[in-house]
């Protein structure tokens, strides 16, 4: 048994034992830690499989990024941690079907493809360069859907922001559309101010009566 | 046993089981619904990327590339989705979530 062999059964164990924390955690933040633990060790098994750029770019994006995404919204959202009882009976049904799955999908796969030795993959040239083998492949051959694939982020962005967004009431702002409508009539009023005549008998109550209030028609 | 691609795919296959056996247990949370997914896609990643390896062709790792696109967009918008229905409904039991039931 080489030492790649022993690393990929290294890396496979974790990668199993993770995912199954994952999903038979009970307090979500342990599932999103765990599945970090799953990404990282995946990460691995693509290194054993020579993409080195989307395994780093599954520790960076997802790890990095998606799983942080995850937690913040786990803690944010106040869960309780008592998923409910799962009865017995239904957890033995998913066992039972997840085992049936596993196994049929395995024993088919180990049929047709254990001939496929990993010394018979096609060897690479001594200056192959993942990084930059991959980037002439998007920017040329699949450049329509890498900017598809732009565009799907952009929206993501939009639409989450917009689904989350909240109109604070407490805040005054402008709303500039308003603010582009408005004319001239609704800012100035032109109105006509009869001339105030001062006399010595009432020497304070006209000018409360000129400062404020409408005029007098 | 020298290892062979058998290998990798089984690997993918008893990931996507563990992912499908995460969606039955978990059918009330749905944030470890939504990890599920991500399993199942991290699954079907591995697969890509062992067929890419092995027939010496670097399209798969391409449409890895933009599965994980994919998937970031899905689980933002997905995340997004169960913090408006937190604000409005207080729980994300997907059980409860039953308002356009009727």
């Amino acid at each position: 048994m080489s030492a790649l062999t022993a690393l990929f059964y290294v890396f496979a164990a974790m990668t199993i034992f993770a995912a199954l924390r994952v999903i038979t955690a009970r307090n979500p933040v342990h599932s999103a830690l765990y599945l970090v633990l799953t990404f990282a060790s995946a990460a691995a098994i693509w290194m054993i499989l020579k993409a080195e750029f989307l395994a780093i770019v599954l520790v960076l994006v997802y790890v990095g990024a998606v799983m942080v995404l995850f937690l913040f919204v786990v803690m944010m959202l106040d869960i309780n941690m008592d998923s409910g009882g799962r009865g017995f009976w239904r957890s033995s049904v998913a066992i039972f079907v997840g085992i049936a799955v596993a196994l049929e999908l395995a024993a088919v796969l180990f049929l047709y493809f254990r001939g496929a030795s990993i010394a018979d993959a096609p060897a690479l040239p001594a200056d192959y360069n993942n990084t930059k083998a991959l980037g002439a492949l998007l920017y040329t051959e699949y450049v329509y859907p890498f900017e598809i694939a732009a565009v799907i982020l952009l929206v993501a962005i939009v639409s989450a922001i917009a689904l989350t967004l909240r109109r604070r009431k407490d805040v005054r702002y402008n709303d500039p559309s308003e603010a582009v409508r408005t004319r001239a009539a609704d800012r100035l009023r032109m109105v006509s101010v009869p001339p105030v005549v001062r006399t010595a008998a009432s020497p304070g109550a006209p000018e409360g009566d000129a400062a404020d209030g409408e005029p007098a028609k | 046993m020298t290892l062979s691609l058998a290998h990798f795919l089984a690997l993918a296959a008893i990931l996507f089981a563990l992912s499908v056996v995460g969606i039955f247990l978990n059918r009330r949370n749905v944030i470890v619904m939504l990890m599920s997914i991500e399993l199942m896609l991290l699954a079907v990643n591995i697969n890509f990327i062992a067929f890419s390896h092995f027939l010496g062709d670097a399209a798969g790792q391409v449409f890895v590339f933009f599965i994980m696109t994919v998937a970031a967009a899905e689980s933002a918008i997905g995340l997004a989705i169960l913090v408006v229905l937190f604000r409005m409904l207080d729980t994300v039991d997907a059980q409860e979530l039953d308002s356009l039931k009727g």
